[in-house]
């Protein structure tokens, strides 16, 4: 087991260090950098130079010098390889933990700005998730224990609903008609995020909504899976000497069932974490949620490349991460699967 | 000189009655009515996205207005001023307004109380005053009207008719839907037989390309790679422009055409990693088959076994995921959209008029049909692409009953709240 988690984790190194060269290039490598996004084609070449200046651009890209003595091209790593732009992006990174500096005049850095913002998002996400566990499972359960009944036949329905209404076309449904025939408004954001821990109630009053139709798209493939993997283990032998034991039908579903039925159901969330952090993205933009994923999309339409750069870096790795993490869980929860 | 023999041979071919085989379709739509309901929205997709130009009942970007006679004048404060008083009239800034044959506009609205409405009006040249009692003709902008029959989905706030903007938003989902699956397809089926039949370096090489483009969310990739692609200046762009017979201005009734194609290839992008990796597993198994090995005996090719050996094999599984993933694309297209990084503004897609903000600021004050019915339809259609796959793989596979374990990853389309 420890051998098969130090193997994750080191095939993750390339796949992470190919994502950063990935993302610095298709940020750096078009025409135009970050500053003539920023001031416009227009600006003068003097300010053009002075952001430059300050921001870094006049170093080389990449931390690799290139000897063109034809028919060979030798590359070979420099000596500073924090003095190129990709190299220092990095460099910052892991050194001193610093996400780089928005474009914008007097912004925040980065790092400053997910320290307030990462609380919301990582509370949206978790809050969602919850949702989408009780909200899938419980009648994916019921409807294969009752196959072919009326509860059954809500339940795929339903799924099916859920599955196809997209987030933010229910998230501005509930705001309108919730205002237009309730006369209700959700709670506003306006006002500033209140953490749950001075005041638990405002808090989940504010995420509830956000979390809820976030995780009604995820619950739906949590209950369509929770249903066929159900009905599958329902079938299995040690059910049928279960029921020939005469124990009762809560033991036998929620012991002997349940458990294994789940087993899948956790893969499906560790992949459904990419569905999240771009419903996230959506979401908060809906909802006026200051969290990272508005963050990101105000720095995509401000043209604002640096801070771009690093939380779509910073979203691919929590990403991974988390797969990484949902596999090990796998084989840690079911015994049947060898890592080799 | 061969002659011609009329063999008495007929060839008995087990087919059933056309009348049975009717019937047999009928009785499947009955057992899968859910099914068919899909098939119907899908349907309804594909007409409307098809003729969309020929069923439109007014062109979607045209302001709609009309001449309408209101009221008469009751006061002219100041006759050569231009200030009228004006009794049972609906205006707004910016409406025209005919008084005995002459053209005025509206400057400003300066207070409406009960049915009389006090404007203020600039006149183009007669400095003729009004007497009480001329009757008014207003030119005036419909915007925001109700559902009706004249306009059945209603008008939004730039006076442009929702149903005909619903139904070009259908040939736009449609145009992205299928250039981005068949683009994606196309090269990730490439690719991933490539990968899968050549093994060693080939295969790592592209297997670690696809690692790392699924290493970001998809959302994040998208919005990313439009970020960098989808500006007026970007050198993909001006490459498209320059070098490919695409027109740059509008085509197929679609004003920013270029900017709608952009959005379809980047997600085919996305489209193209995931069925890399899926085929390449499939290439892999295949590969194995005595038949491969049998034509490689025989002095065949890469090439020619890669193509008249392996890709007849997948070729069903690239048509399954393309039917699968294109719900998707539509969904991705109009979430991008509705984050306004997608399509251009004013461009009829549904994704982009859920996003208006004008059009949403409305609805929380009772002018829900702008933002409902794009909605809407970007919802029946994928609902109907979901129960439509439900009842195939129903039909495929009984065991599976409704249970949608096919959708793997994705569990269907949508994917979620994308």
């Amino acid at each position: 087991m420890r051998d098969y988690i130090i193997r994750r984790v080191l095939i993750l190194v390339p796949v992470m260090i190919g994502v950063s060269i990935l993302t610095f290039a298709m940020f750096n490598i078009i025409p135009g950098d970050a500053c003539v996004l920023r001031l416009g084609f227009g600006s003068t070449p003097q300010t053009l130079a002075d952001c430059r200046e300050a921001h870094g651009l006049n170093r080389q890209l990449f931390p690799v010098k290139i000897d063109s003595d034809l028919p060979f091209i030798n590359m070979h790593a420099v000596a500073h390889p924090e003095d190129s732009q990709y190299g220092g992006w990095l460099w910052d990174i892991a050194v001193h933990q610093d996400l780089g500096q928005s474009l914008a005049e007097g912004s925040a850095k980065v790092s400053t700005e997910l320290r307030h913002r990462l609380p919301i998002t990582l509370e949206l996400m978790i809050m969602t998730v919850i949702f989408a566990l009780v909200l899938g499972i419980l009648p994916g359960m019921l409807s294969a224990i009752r196959p072919n009944t009326p509860i059954d036949w809500l339940a795929r329905v339903l799924s099916v609903l859920w599955l196809s209404i997209p987030s933010f076309y229910l998230a501005i449904l509930l705001i309108t008609f919730g205002l237009l025939w309730f006369g209700w408004t959700p709670p506003q954001f306006g006002e500033g995020y209140v953490p749950f821990m001075d005041d638990p109630w405002v808090n989940l009053e504010q995420f509830f909504f956000p979390s809820l139709v976030l995780s009604v798209g995820i619950a739906a493939v949590i209950m369509r899976l929770t249903r066929s993997a159900m009905l599958e283990v329902l079938r299995n032998d040690y059910i049928r000497t279960a029921w020939s034991k005469g124990l009762r039908e809560r033991t036998v579903v929620w012991r002997h069932a349940l458990k294994n039925a789940l087993i899948p159901v956790v893969t499906l969330i560790g992949l459904q974490v990419g569905a999240l952090i771009g419903g996230a993205v959506i979401i908060e933009s809906v909802y006026n949620l200051n969290g990272v994923g508005k963050y990101t999309l105000e720095a995509i339409i401000r043209r604002d490349l640096f801070v771009v750069q690093s939380l779509t870096l910073m979203f691919a790795f929590v990403y991974v991460s988390c797969n990484l993490f949902v596999d090990i869980a796998y084989a840690w929860l079911d015994p049947r699967i060898h890592y080799n | 000189m061969a002659r011609e023999v009329a063999l008495p041979l007929e060839i008995e071919e087990e087919r059933p009655e056309p009348r049975k085989r009717w019937k047999r379709v009928l009785s499947t739509a009955r057992k899968h009515p859910l099914g068919v309901f899909g098939l119907g929205c899908v349907s309804l997709l594909f007409f409307c996205g098809i003729f969309a130009d020929l069923i439109v009942p007014y062109n979607p970007e045209a302001t709609l207005r009309e001449t309408q006679t209101f009221g008469t004048l009751v006061d002219a404060i100041k006759p050569t001023d231009t200030r009228l008083k004006i009794a049972g009239a609906t205006l707004e800034a910016g409406d025209n307004f005919d008084i005995d044959g002459e053209r005025m506009l509206v400057v400003a609205i300066l207070n409406s109380s009960g049915n009389t409405t006090s404007i203020q009006a600039q006149r183009s040249s007669s400095q003729q005053a009004h007497a009480a009692g001329a009757t008014l003709e207003l030119d005036t902008a419909i915007a925001n009207t109700k559902p009706s029959w004249s306009h059945p989905f209603g008008t939004d706030h730039n006076a442009k008719d929702v149903l005909s903007r619903v139904i070009f938003g259908a040939r736009i989902s449609l145009l992205i839907g299928l250039t981005a699956i068949i683009t994606g397809v196309t090269a990730g089926g490439f690719f991933g037989v490539i990968s899968g039949y050549f093994g060693k370096i080939v295969d790592t090489i592209i297997q670690r390309c696809v690692d790392i483009l699924l290493a970001f969310p998809a959302v994040v990739l998208l919005l990313a790679i439009i970020t960098v692609v989808g500006d007026e200046d970007s050198s993909v762009r001006r490459f498209i422009a320059r070098n490919t017979p695409l027109p740059n201005g509008e085509f197929l009734g679609i004003p920013t055409f270029l900017d709608v194609f952009i959005v379809a290839l980047v997600i085919g992008l996305a489209v193209a990693v995931f069925t890399t990796r899926v085929v390449r597993g499939a290439v892999l198994s295949i590969k194995e088959n005595v038949y491969v090995e049998a034509a490689r005996a025989m002095g065949a090719s890469d090439a020619r076994i890669m193509w008249r050996h392996i890709f007849p094999n997948v070729a069903a599984l690239v048509v399954i995921l393309g039917s699968v993933l294109l719900p998707v694309a539509i969904l991705a297209e109009a979430a991008i959209s509705f984050l306004g990084v997608g399509v251009p503004l004013g461009t009829p897609s549904w994704g982009a008029d859920l996003s208006d903000e004008k059009s949403r600021q409305n609805m929380l004050e009772g002018i829900w049909w702008p933002v409902f019915f794009p909605g809407l339809a970007l919802s029946l259609v994928v609902l109907g692409f979901n129960m439509l796959g439900d009842a195939f793989r129903d039909l495929s596979d009984p065991r599976l009953r409704g249970s949608g374990l096919g959708g793997g990853g994705g569990g269907g389309a949508g994917g979620g709240p994308m």
